[in-house]
């Protein structure tokens, strides 16, 4: 059983199709690539898997259950969590507090308007979990707004792994991050277990194929070359319409 | 809660539970009156408003349907307990209407579907003269007596009014320090990324305006045992403008600024305006000053200044003569 299966993925803006028939096929505990110049359909695809996109044609199956026409807000309960490529994050708060809403997304505490959120032990103590897996529970009570942003790279990555998710989506993670920082967050992702099923969008050729196990090449919507690492490198359509000569 | 904070709240609840003592003249004790039913106005468009980032122009359309449920249940023989029952399932159903309906949209487009709710109250309220009594409204002959205490005496009616404001308050505190309250609070800045989280957006938005719409309901409640008379003026564009300024000048989004905003826009229209005839006009130069000096409302804008006087007196303590 796959961990992601996308069948025939087409999604057009009136006359502009923007996926054109994508096939994609994650397996279990693997680490998928996928790239392409800008404009190529990347973070269409990823707002197509996580519902936020509704697809004209085609089907969405996560661990055996097809999600195609499961609203968005429902794939984080079946196991799919996501980051983004412009940091989406709560600025007011500080980062246990975005943590904690990361974990009560999925608790039915969330519906809760009585209790004292502070006081919730278990959830104070997940969120202190998850920012020490990304180094930062040190500095779990500092307000957002005073991070730098590695540092918030780093909270969104413990936001969708506090959500112990089965298949974790990475929108550009290394984007606009120092070569420090994305040393960092490069050792923190190849730190997650297996069982996790990682798909990432990533631009940074140098910290990416380490990652990556299989790649998927698209260009205009479309998946033009798909394979191990090497494969896809070697091919002389990827060096044409991305890599370069 | 830290050590400053908790005493200026024993002081304020202090003065508050002894004011009929120390203020003189019972216009003044009625004065305090309306500060604290328009505090629990004031209280509920904040949660949607402050907390939740949804601006309503229709909330004193909710705020007359309670007040008129009340009038019209009493006037139609029922008694007060069930008068004041049917008022707050009228008034929550009336929120659940409003809220299904403008929840639709967000930002702008849910200011002007609440603002036409609203107007459509009124305009029943107005013109549907065989319920409502058109421009000449209905009036409430004899106030509830709980426990055989009358409140018919502005002390009287004062100490029930503190006593739901308090509930009221207090609910509101319970209601923001959630995780319902941080989910709605979460939903006003990342919408999207809530969604992503999990979370029903919609559901939790809607699930915050029925709060707004009880609290609202219970001040709609209040407003017409205090004047015992409503007409349609009650749910006029101007009132639900007056209790956004509320929420706006204290400080949207925190507890204790729409208290603090009713309290000056009450004792403006009503006692400032004993002595100044153009108080619309002191109002108004008030506000624009607010929103120059302070953009995040009174409450907020204060502890600013505080924390930044401390700052530069610690520093002049620190430096060398």
């Amino acid at each position: 059983m796959s961990a992601l299966l996308v069948s025939n993925l087409r999604k057009a803006f009136g006359g502009l199709r923007v996926t054109k028939d994508v096939n994609l096929n994650v397996a279990p505990g693997e680490r998928r690539l996928i790239i392409g110049p800008n404009g190529a359909g990347k973070t269409t695809l990823f707002n197509l898997i996580t519902g936020e996109l509704t697809p004209d044609a085609g089907t969405i199956v996560l661990l055996g259950n097809d999600i195609t026409r499961v609203p968005s807000r429902r794939r984080p309960h079946l196991g799919m969590a996501r980051t983004y490529q412009i940091i989406t994050l709560f600025p007011h708060d500080t980062i246990a507090h975005n943590v904690a809403l990361a974990l009560l997304g999925l608790s039915p505490l969330r519906w809760n308007p009585l209790i004292d959120m502070k006081r919730q032990g278990h959830i104070v103590e997940l969120a202190q979990e998850a920012l020490k897996r990304v180094g930062l529970d040190h500095i779990a009570d500092r307000p957002l707004a005073q991070t730098s942003y590695g540092e918030r790279r780093r909270v969104e990555i413990a936001m969708a792994l506090a959500q112990n998710p089965k298949v974790l989506l990475l929108d550009e993670p290394f984007a606009g991050l120092s070569i420090d920082e994305r040393r960092d967050v490069h050792q923190l992702l190849m730190a997650i277990p297996r069982d996790v099923t990682m798909v990432m969008i990533e631009h940074n050729m140098d910290v990416a194929l380490e990652f990556a196990e299989r790649i998927t090449l698209l260009h205009f919507g479309e998946v033009i070359v798909e394979g191990t690492r090497a494969e896809v490198v070697d091919d002389p359509r990827t060096r044409e319409v991305y890599l370069g000569h | 809660m830290s050590g400053t904070r908790a005493i200026a709240l024993a002081v304020a609840l202090v003065l508050l539970v002894t004011l009929p003592y120390w203020m003189s003249g019972v216009y003044y004790v009625n004065v305090a009156s309306q500060i604290l039913f328009y505090a629990i106005f004031a209280l509920g468009l904040n949660i949607i408003a402050g907390y939740g980032g949804l601006v309503s122009l229709g909330h004193a359309g909710l705020f007359g349907i309670a007040a008129y449920a009340t009038a019209y249940a009493l006037q139609a023989g029922i008694g007060h307990p069930l008068a004041i029952i049917i008022a707050l399932v009228v008034g929550l159903a009336s929120m659940a209407i409003f809220a299904a309906l403008s929840l639709r949209a967000t930002g702008i487009g849910f200011i002007m579907i609440t603002l036409a709710l609203g107007q459509i109250l009124w305009g029943l309220a107005y013109r549907w003269i065989s319920l409502t009594n058109g421009d000449n409204g209905i009036n409430i002959r004899v106030r509830p007596e709980p426990f055989g205490i009358s409140l018919g005496s502005a002390n009287a009616f004062y100490y029930l009014t503190l006593i739901v404001f308090l509930v009221a308050l207090a609910a509101a505190a319970i209601f923001v320090r959630s995780p319902l309250g941080a989910a709605l609070m979460g939903t006003r800045d990342q919408p999207r990324r809530m969604n992503a989280l999990g979370y029903h957006v919609w559901a939790i938005r809607f699930w915050a305006c029925m709060f707004s719409g009880l609290l609202t309901s219970i001040a709609g409640i209040m407003f017409v045992y205090y004047t015992q008379f409503i007409s349609p003026q009650t749910l006029a564009l101007t009132s639900s403008a007056e209790v956004l300024l509320m929420v706006i000048s204290g400080g949207a989004g925190t507890l204790f600024g729409p208290i603090v905003g009713a309290a000056l826009v009450v004792v403006v229209k009503n006692v400032v305006s004993a002595y100044i005839e153009r108080w619309n006009f002191l109002l108004g130069a008030i506000f624009v000053a607010i929103v120059i000096l302070m953009p995040e409302g009174l409450v907020p804008g204060s502890a600013r200044l505080m924390r930044l006087a401390r700052r530069r007196l610690g520093k002049s303590a620190g430096t060398p003569s």
